[in-house]
Protein backbone atom coordinates (compact mmCIF):
# COMPACT_ATOMS: atom_id res chain seq x y z
CA UNK A 1 0.00 0.00 0.00
CA UNK A 2 1.27 3.43 -0.87
CA UNK A 3 1.90 5.58 2.19
CA UNK A 4 0.52 9.14 2.21
CA UNK A 5 2.98 11.78 1.09
CA UNK A 6 3.87 14.68 3.37
CA UNK A 7 6.15 17.56 2.42
CA UNK A 8 9.10 18.93 4.38
CA UNK A 9 10.81 22.20 3.46
CA UNK A 10 14.28 22.39 5.03
CA UNK A 11 14.61 25.88 6.49
CA UNK A 12 16.88 25.05 9.43
CA UNK A 13 20.23 25.86 7.85
CA UNK A 14 22.48 28.62 9.10
CA UNK A 15 23.14 30.17 5.68
CA UNK A 16 26.71 30.96 6.74
CA UNK A 17 28.13 31.34 3.28
CA UNK A 18 25.22 33.46 2.06
CA UNK A 19 25.69 35.73 5.08
CA UNK A 20 21.91 36.13 5.46
CA UNK A 21 18.98 33.80 5.98
CA UNK A 22 18.47 31.90 2.73
CA UNK A 23 14.80 31.30 3.57
CA UNK A 24 14.21 35.07 3.61
CA UNK A 25 15.86 35.88 0.28
CA UNK A 26 13.28 37.17 -2.14
CA UNK A 27 13.36 36.10 -5.76
CA UNK A 28 10.69 37.46 -8.07
CA UNK A 29 8.64 38.96 -5.23
CA UNK A 30 8.39 36.05 -2.80
CA UNK A 31 10.86 34.62 -0.31
CA UNK A 32 12.53 31.31 -1.02
CA UNK A 33 10.53 29.84 1.90
CA UNK A 34 7.19 31.08 0.52
CA UNK A 35 8.16 29.82 -2.89
CA UNK A 36 9.11 26.34 -1.66
CA UNK A 37 5.92 25.99 0.41
CA UNK A 38 3.88 27.23 -2.56
CA UNK A 39 5.42 24.63 -4.85
CA UNK A 40 4.94 21.73 -2.48
CA UNK A 41 1.68 22.39 -0.66
CA UNK A 42 -0.72 21.45 -3.47
CA UNK A 43 1.17 18.24 -4.20
CA UNK A 44 1.25 16.66 -0.73
CA UNK A 45 -1.29 15.76 1.97
CA UNK A 46 0.35 18.01 4.58
CA UNK A 47 3.37 20.27 4.45
CA UNK A 48 5.79 21.27 7.20
CA UNK A 49 8.78 23.54 7.62
CA UNK A 50 11.84 22.02 9.26
CA UNK A 51 13.40 24.45 11.77
CA UNK A 52 15.94 24.51 14.55
CA UNK A 53 14.53 25.03 18.06
CA UNK A 54 15.77 28.64 18.13
CA UNK A 55 13.89 29.46 14.90
CA UNK A 56 10.39 28.50 16.05
CA UNK A 57 9.29 32.06 16.78
CA UNK A 58 10.91 33.59 13.70
CA UNK A 59 8.19 35.65 11.93
CA UNK A 60 9.09 34.17 8.55
CA UNK A 61 8.70 30.58 9.77
CA UNK A 62 5.99 31.02 12.44
CA UNK A 63 2.98 30.93 10.04
CA UNK A 64 3.70 27.37 8.94
CA UNK A 65 3.33 23.97 10.57
CA UNK A 66 6.80 23.24 11.92
CA UNK A 67 8.88 20.23 12.79
CA UNK A 68 11.71 21.09 15.14
CA UNK A 69 15.13 19.44 14.89
CA UNK A 70 15.94 17.33 17.92
CA UNK A 71 19.35 19.05 18.07
CA UNK A 72 21.35 15.83 18.35
CA UNK A 73 21.87 15.36 14.61
CA UNK A 74 23.92 17.58 12.29
CA UNK A 75 23.07 18.57 8.75
CA UNK A 76 19.98 18.40 6.59
CA UNK A 77 19.33 14.83 7.65
CA UNK A 78 18.38 16.25 11.08
CA UNK A 79 15.18 17.71 9.63
CA UNK A 80 14.22 14.49 7.90
CA UNK A 81 14.94 12.45 11.03
CA UNK A 82 12.74 14.71 13.15
CA UNK A 83 9.93 14.45 10.58
CA UNK A 84 10.18 10.66 10.48
CA UNK A 85 10.00 10.50 14.28
CA UNK A 86 6.93 12.75 14.30
CA UNK A 87 5.14 10.85 11.50
CA UNK A 88 6.78 7.46 10.96
CA UNK A 89 4.11 5.98 8.69
CA UNK A 90 4.17 8.53 5.89
CA UNK A 91 6.52 9.16 3.01
CA UNK A 92 8.37 12.49 3.06
CA UNK A 93 9.00 14.70 0.08
CA UNK A 94 12.05 16.62 1.29
CA UNK A 95 12.89 19.92 -0.32
CA UNK A 96 15.86 22.24 0.19
CA UNK A 97 15.11 25.93 0.57
CA UNK A 98 17.73 27.13 -1.88
CA UNK A 99 16.59 25.83 -5.24
CA UNK A 100 15.53 29.02 -7.02
CA UNK A 101 15.29 27.26 -10.38
CA UNK A 102 13.07 24.42 -9.16
CA UNK A 103 9.82 24.24 -11.11
CA UNK A 104 6.47 22.56 -10.44
CA UNK A 105 7.00 20.16 -13.35
CA UNK A 106 10.08 18.73 -11.66
CA UNK A 107 8.18 18.03 -8.44
CA UNK A 108 5.14 16.64 -10.29
CA UNK A 109 7.37 14.29 -12.26
CA UNK A 110 9.09 13.09 -9.07
CA UNK A 111 5.74 12.31 -7.46
CA UNK A 112 4.28 10.72 -10.59
CA UNK A 113 7.22 8.39 -10.96
CA UNK A 114 7.63 7.64 -7.24
CA UNK A 115 8.06 3.94 -6.50
CA UNK A 116 6.69 3.24 -3.00
CA UNK A 117 8.27 -0.23 -3.02
CA UNK A 118 11.74 1.33 -2.98
CA UNK A 119 13.33 3.12 -0.02
CA UNK A 120 13.44 6.42 -1.87
CA UNK A 121 12.84 8.12 -5.20
CA UNK A 122 15.29 10.84 -6.20
CA UNK A 123 16.73 12.71 -9.15
CA UNK A 124 20.18 12.16 -10.53
CA UNK A 125 22.40 15.22 -10.25
CA UNK A 126 22.92 16.77 -13.67
CA UNK A 127 26.54 17.40 -12.56
CA UNK A 128 27.66 13.95 -11.47
CA UNK A 129 24.70 11.55 -11.81
CA UNK A 130 24.67 10.91 -8.05
CA UNK A 131 21.36 11.20 -6.15
CA UNK A 132 20.05 14.62 -5.16
CA UNK A 133 18.98 14.05 -1.54
CA UNK A 134 17.22 17.35 -0.99
CA UNK A 135 14.50 17.07 -3.61
CA UNK A 136 13.55 13.44 -3.00
CA UNK A 137 10.87 11.19 -1.58
CA UNK A 138 11.74 9.02 1.43
CA UNK A 139 9.32 6.12 2.00
CA UNK A 140 8.43 4.92 5.52
CA UNK A 141 11.04 2.16 5.06
CA UNK A 142 13.68 4.92 5.07
CA UNK A 143 12.86 5.83 8.69
CA UNK A 144 14.46 2.81 10.42
CA UNK A 145 17.22 2.80 7.80
CA UNK A 146 18.11 6.43 8.57
CA UNK A 147 17.95 5.73 12.31
CA UNK A 148 20.50 2.95 11.79
CA UNK A 149 22.58 5.19 9.50
CA UNK A 150 22.77 7.89 12.17
CA UNK A 151 23.47 5.31 14.89
CA UNK A 152 26.47 4.20 12.80
CA UNK A 153 27.78 7.76 13.01
CA UNK A 154 26.95 8.71 9.44
CA UNK A 155 24.84 11.67 8.42
CA UNK A 156 25.28 12.36 4.73
CA UNK A 157 21.87 11.98 3.05
CA UNK A 158 23.42 11.66 -0.38
CA UNK A 159 25.54 8.71 0.69
CA UNK A 160 22.45 7.24 2.36
CA UNK A 161 20.62 7.30 -0.98
CA UNK A 162 23.64 5.87 -2.81
CA UNK A 163 23.73 2.80 -0.56
CA UNK A 164 19.93 2.42 -0.31
CA UNK A 165 17.42 0.98 -2.75
CA UNK A 166 16.79 4.33 -4.42
CA UNK A 167 14.95 4.84 -7.69
CA UNK A 168 16.97 7.40 -9.64
CA UNK A 169 15.24 9.60 -12.19
CA UNK A 170 16.56 11.95 -14.84
CA UNK A 171 15.64 15.59 -14.28
CA UNK A 172 13.11 16.99 -16.76
CA UNK A 173 14.97 20.31 -16.60
CA UNK A 174 18.70 19.83 -15.93
CA UNK A 175 19.10 23.17 -14.11
CA UNK A 176 16.11 22.72 -11.82
CA UNK A 177 18.13 21.53 -8.82
CA UNK A 178 21.09 23.91 -9.05
CA UNK A 179 21.33 25.38 -5.60
CA UNK A 180 22.46 28.72 -4.34
CA UNK A 181 24.68 29.21 -1.30
CA UNK A 182 26.58 32.43 -1.84
CA UNK A 183 25.67 35.94 -2.97
CA UNK A 184 27.59 35.33 -6.22
CA UNK A 185 25.62 32.18 -6.97
CA UNK A 186 22.40 34.01 -6.18
CA UNK A 187 23.31 36.82 -8.54
CA UNK A 188 24.22 34.31 -11.23
CA UNK A 189 20.99 32.35 -10.77
CA UNK A 190 18.75 35.38 -10.90
CA UNK A 191 20.59 37.47 -13.49
CA UNK A 192 19.02 37.78 -16.91
CA UNK A 193 20.93 35.48 -19.25
CA UNK A 194 22.23 38.30 -21.46
CA UNK A 195 24.30 39.73 -18.58
CA UNK A 196 26.45 36.61 -18.41
CA UNK A 197 29.81 37.49 -16.90
CA UNK A 198 32.14 36.79 -19.79
CA UNK A 199 32.30 35.05 -23.10
CA UNK A 200 33.42 31.45 -22.87
CA UNK A 201 37.20 31.11 -23.02
CA UNK A 202 39.71 28.48 -22.13
CA UNK A 203 41.48 28.45 -18.77
CA UNK A 204 43.88 25.90 -17.32
CA UNK A 205 43.31 24.51 -13.85
CA UNK A 206 45.82 22.50 -11.82
CA UNK A 207 44.84 20.42 -8.80
CA UNK A 208 46.84 19.34 -5.79
CA UNK A 209 46.37 17.05 -2.80
CA UNK A 210 42.74 16.52 -1.75
CA UNK A 211 41.37 18.50 -4.70
CA UNK A 212 43.51 16.44 -7.10
CA UNK A 213 42.07 13.24 -5.68
CA UNK A 214 38.50 14.52 -5.75
CA UNK A 215 38.83 15.86 -9.30
CA UNK A 216 40.54 12.63 -10.35
CA UNK A 217 43.14 14.57 -12.35
CA UNK A 218 46.19 16.81 -12.00
CA UNK A 219 44.98 19.44 -14.44
CA UNK A 220 42.35 20.21 -17.00
CA UNK A 221 41.49 22.76 -19.65
CA UNK A 222 38.15 24.40 -18.85
CA UNK A 223 36.02 26.39 -21.26
CA UNK A 224 34.00 28.68 -19.02
CA UNK A 225 32.17 31.95 -18.61
CA UNK A 226 33.39 32.24 -15.02
CA UNK A 227 34.64 35.81 -14.56
CA UNK A 228 36.58 35.26 -11.34
CA UNK A 229 38.31 32.42 -9.47
CA UNK A 230 35.34 32.31 -7.10
CA UNK A 231 32.89 31.68 -9.94
CA UNK A 232 35.24 29.16 -11.49
CA UNK A 233 35.53 27.29 -8.21
CA UNK A 234 31.74 27.16 -7.82
CA UNK A 235 31.46 25.71 -11.30
CA UNK A 236 34.22 23.13 -10.78
CA UNK A 237 33.03 22.23 -7.31
CA UNK A 238 29.63 21.35 -8.76
CA UNK A 239 31.36 19.20 -11.35
CA UNK A 240 33.81 17.40 -9.09
CA UNK A 241 32.05 17.40 -5.71
CA UNK A 242 34.82 19.15 -3.77
CA UNK A 243 34.37 18.94 0.00
CA UNK A 244 36.39 22.09 0.75
CA UNK A 245 34.77 25.50 0.32
CA UNK A 246 36.42 28.76 -0.68
CA UNK A 247 36.60 29.74 3.00
CA UNK A 248 39.24 27.03 3.42
CA UNK A 249 41.14 27.66 0.21
CA UNK A 250 43.50 30.18 -1.32
CA UNK A 251 43.84 30.73 -5.01
CA UNK A 252 46.79 31.37 -7.29
CA UNK A 253 46.61 32.69 -10.83
CA UNK A 254 49.68 32.24 -13.03
CA UNK A 255 51.87 31.21 -10.09
CA UNK A 256 50.96 34.18 -7.87
CA UNK A 257 48.59 34.23 -4.91
CA UNK A 258 45.50 36.08 -6.12
CA UNK A 259 42.23 37.55 -4.93
CA UNK A 260 39.06 35.49 -5.35
CA UNK A 261 37.46 38.34 -7.29
CA UNK A 262 40.38 38.96 -9.66
CA UNK A 263 39.20 38.96 -13.29
CA UNK A 264 40.26 35.91 -15.28
CA UNK A 265 41.53 36.09 -18.84
CA UNK A 266 41.89 33.48 -21.58
CA UNK A 267 44.92 31.29 -21.00
CA UNK A 268 45.21 31.96 -17.26
CA UNK A 269 46.33 29.05 -15.10
CA UNK A 270 44.35 28.78 -11.89
CA UNK A 271 45.31 26.72 -8.83
CA UNK A 272 43.06 26.31 -5.81
CA UNK A 273 45.21 25.83 -2.73
CA UNK A 274 43.88 23.61 0.08
CA UNK A 275 45.05 24.24 3.66
CA UNK A 276 48.82 23.70 3.61
CA UNK A 277 50.72 21.35 5.91
CA UNK A 278 54.44 21.55 5.30
CA UNK A 279 57.04 20.65 7.90
CA UNK B 1 71.10 27.33 -6.33
CA UNK B 2 68.14 28.89 -4.54
CA UNK B 3 68.08 29.02 -0.74
CA UNK B 4 64.71 27.30 -0.70
CA UNK B 5 64.54 23.92 -2.43
CA UNK B 6 62.43 20.83 -2.79
CA UNK B 7 64.03 17.40 -2.67
CA UNK B 8 62.43 14.33 -4.21
CA UNK B 9 64.97 12.05 -2.53
CA UNK B 10 66.26 11.73 1.06
CA UNK B 11 67.76 14.90 2.55
CA UNK B 12 71.43 14.70 3.50
CA UNK B 13 72.15 17.39 6.10
CA UNK B 14 75.95 17.23 5.87
CA UNK B 15 76.46 19.02 2.53
CA UNK B 16 73.67 21.48 3.39
CA UNK B 17 75.44 22.46 6.60
CA UNK B 18 78.67 22.87 4.58
CA UNK B 19 76.95 25.46 2.38
CA UNK B 20 76.39 27.69 5.44
CA UNK B 21 79.97 27.81 6.68
CA UNK B 22 81.38 31.33 6.55
CA UNK B 23 84.38 32.91 8.28
CA UNK B 24 82.13 35.79 9.36
CA UNK B 25 79.86 33.43 11.35
CA UNK B 26 80.24 32.39 14.97
CA UNK B 27 76.93 30.58 15.27
CA UNK B 28 74.96 27.99 13.35
CA UNK B 29 71.46 26.73 14.17
CA UNK B 30 69.59 24.01 12.35
CA UNK B 31 66.17 22.43 12.60
CA UNK B 32 65.14 19.07 11.24
CA UNK B 33 61.52 17.99 11.02
CA UNK B 34 61.24 14.18 11.17
CA UNK B 35 58.45 11.77 10.31
CA UNK B 36 57.02 10.49 13.59
CA UNK B 37 54.80 7.49 14.19
CA UNK B 38 51.73 9.25 15.58
CA UNK B 39 49.52 12.28 15.03
CA UNK B 40 46.33 13.26 16.83
CA UNK B 41 45.82 9.83 18.32
CA UNK B 42 46.41 7.93 15.08
CA UNK B 43 49.35 5.63 14.47
CA UNK B 44 51.17 6.82 11.36
CA UNK B 45 52.98 4.34 9.10
CA UNK B 46 54.30 6.71 6.42
CA UNK B 47 53.72 10.09 4.78
CA UNK B 48 53.36 11.63 1.37
CA UNK B 49 54.28 15.24 0.65
CA UNK B 50 53.09 17.07 -2.42
CA UNK B 51 53.79 20.69 -3.41
CA UNK B 52 52.77 23.28 -5.95
CA UNK B 53 56.47 23.60 -6.67
CA UNK B 54 56.54 26.69 -8.88
CA UNK B 55 54.70 28.83 -6.32
CA UNK B 56 56.34 27.02 -3.39
CA UNK B 57 59.84 27.94 -4.60
CA UNK B 58 58.87 31.59 -4.87
CA UNK B 59 57.15 31.73 -1.49
CA UNK B 60 59.98 29.80 0.16
CA UNK B 61 62.62 32.13 -1.28
CA UNK B 62 60.61 35.08 -0.01
CA UNK B 63 60.60 33.62 3.52
CA UNK B 64 64.38 33.12 3.47
CA UNK B 65 64.85 36.72 2.30
CA UNK B 66 62.57 37.96 5.08
CA UNK B 67 64.54 36.01 7.69
CA UNK B 68 67.84 37.49 6.46
CA UNK B 69 66.42 40.98 6.49
CA UNK B 70 64.73 40.71 9.92
CA UNK B 71 67.52 39.03 11.83
CA UNK B 72 70.58 40.07 9.86
CA UNK B 73 71.80 36.51 9.48
CA UNK B 74 74.56 35.69 7.01
CA UNK B 75 73.26 32.56 5.32
CA UNK B 76 70.00 30.62 5.48
CA UNK B 77 68.80 27.54 3.67
CA UNK B 78 65.68 25.41 3.73
CA UNK B 79 65.02 22.11 1.94
CA UNK B 80 61.62 20.41 2.02
CA UNK B 81 61.20 16.80 1.08
CA UNK B 82 58.48 15.64 -1.37
CA UNK B 83 57.13 12.20 -2.25
CA UNK B 84 56.82 9.12 -0.03
CA UNK B 85 58.59 9.22 3.33
CA UNK B 86 59.10 6.50 5.93
CA UNK B 87 59.20 7.02 9.68
CA UNK B 88 62.36 8.76 10.94
CA UNK B 89 63.17 10.39 7.59
CA UNK B 90 63.86 14.13 7.43
CA UNK B 91 60.79 15.96 6.13
CA UNK B 92 62.26 19.45 6.28
CA UNK B 93 65.68 20.89 7.00
CA UNK B 94 66.45 24.50 7.97
CA UNK B 95 69.92 25.86 8.65
CA UNK B 96 71.09 29.37 9.47
CA UNK B 97 74.53 30.80 10.13
CA UNK B 98 75.13 34.21 11.70
CA UNK B 99 77.71 36.26 13.56
CA UNK B 100 76.02 35.36 16.89
CA UNK B 101 73.78 32.53 18.10
CA UNK B 102 70.74 34.62 19.04
CA UNK B 103 69.86 35.71 15.52
CA UNK B 104 70.65 32.25 14.17
CA UNK B 105 68.12 30.64 16.54
CA UNK B 106 65.48 33.27 15.84
CA UNK B 107 65.85 33.14 12.07
CA UNK B 108 65.72 29.35 12.09
CA UNK B 109 62.49 29.42 14.08
CA UNK B 110 61.02 32.08 11.81
CA UNK B 111 61.76 30.10 8.67
CA UNK B 112 60.24 26.81 9.84
CA UNK B 113 57.12 28.53 11.20
CA UNK B 114 56.52 30.54 8.04
CA UNK B 115 57.21 27.58 5.75
CA UNK B 116 54.60 25.52 7.58
CA UNK B 117 51.97 28.20 7.13
CA UNK B 118 52.68 29.75 3.75
CA UNK B 119 54.35 27.37 1.33
CA UNK B 120 51.88 25.29 -0.73
CA UNK B 121 52.93 21.87 0.56
CA UNK B 122 50.45 19.17 1.54
CA UNK B 123 50.96 16.17 3.78
CA UNK B 124 49.02 12.95 3.52
CA UNK B 125 49.30 10.66 6.51
CA UNK B 126 48.86 6.92 6.17
CA UNK B 127 47.70 5.14 9.31
CA UNK B 128 48.07 1.64 10.75
CA UNK B 129 44.30 1.26 10.30
CA UNK B 130 44.81 1.44 6.52
CA UNK B 131 43.11 4.84 6.48
CA UNK B 132 44.81 7.97 5.22
CA UNK B 133 44.12 11.67 5.26
CA UNK B 134 45.36 15.05 4.06
CA UNK B 135 46.41 16.95 7.17
CA UNK B 136 44.34 20.12 7.81
CA UNK B 137 41.98 19.31 4.91
CA UNK B 138 39.79 16.46 6.04
CA UNK B 139 38.57 18.23 9.14
CA UNK B 140 37.69 21.39 7.22
CA UNK B 141 35.74 19.25 4.81
CA UNK B 142 33.93 17.51 7.66
CA UNK B 143 33.21 20.88 9.19
CA UNK B 144 31.72 22.22 5.97
CA UNK B 145 29.40 19.26 6.10
CA UNK B 146 27.55 20.33 9.22
CA UNK B 147 24.24 22.05 9.81
CA UNK B 148 25.65 25.27 8.42
CA UNK B 149 25.35 23.87 4.95
CA UNK B 150 21.79 22.66 5.29
CA UNK B 151 20.63 22.02 1.79
CA UNK B 152 23.89 22.13 -0.11
CA UNK B 153 23.87 18.98 -2.13
CA UNK B 154 27.23 19.44 -3.79
CA UNK B 155 28.98 18.92 -0.50
CA UNK B 156 27.32 15.63 0.15
CA UNK B 157 29.53 13.60 -2.11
Amino acid sequence: MTAPLYGLVLAGGRSKRMGRDKAAIAIGGSTQLERAIGLISNLVARSFVSVRSDQQGDPLRAPYAQIVDAGDVQGPIAGLRAAQLAHPDVAWLVLAIDLPLLDAATLQNLIARRDPERVATAYKSSHDDLPEPLCAIYEPAAAPAIAAWLAAGRNCPRKFLIQSDTLLLDQPNPQSLDNVNTPAELAAATAPPDTAAANPRELKVQYFALLREQAGRRDEAVVTRAATPRELFTELSARHGFTLGTEHLKVAVNTEFADWSRPLAAGDTVVFIPPVAGG
Amino acid sequence: MSDFRFSHGPIDAVPLRAELIDTHCGGYAAFEGWVRDHNEGQQVTHLEYEAFEALGLREGAKIIAEARERYGVTRALCVHRLGDLDLKEIAVWVGVSAAHRDEAFKACRYIIDEVKHRVPIWKKEHYVSGDSGWVNCERCAAHAHDHAEHGHHHEHG
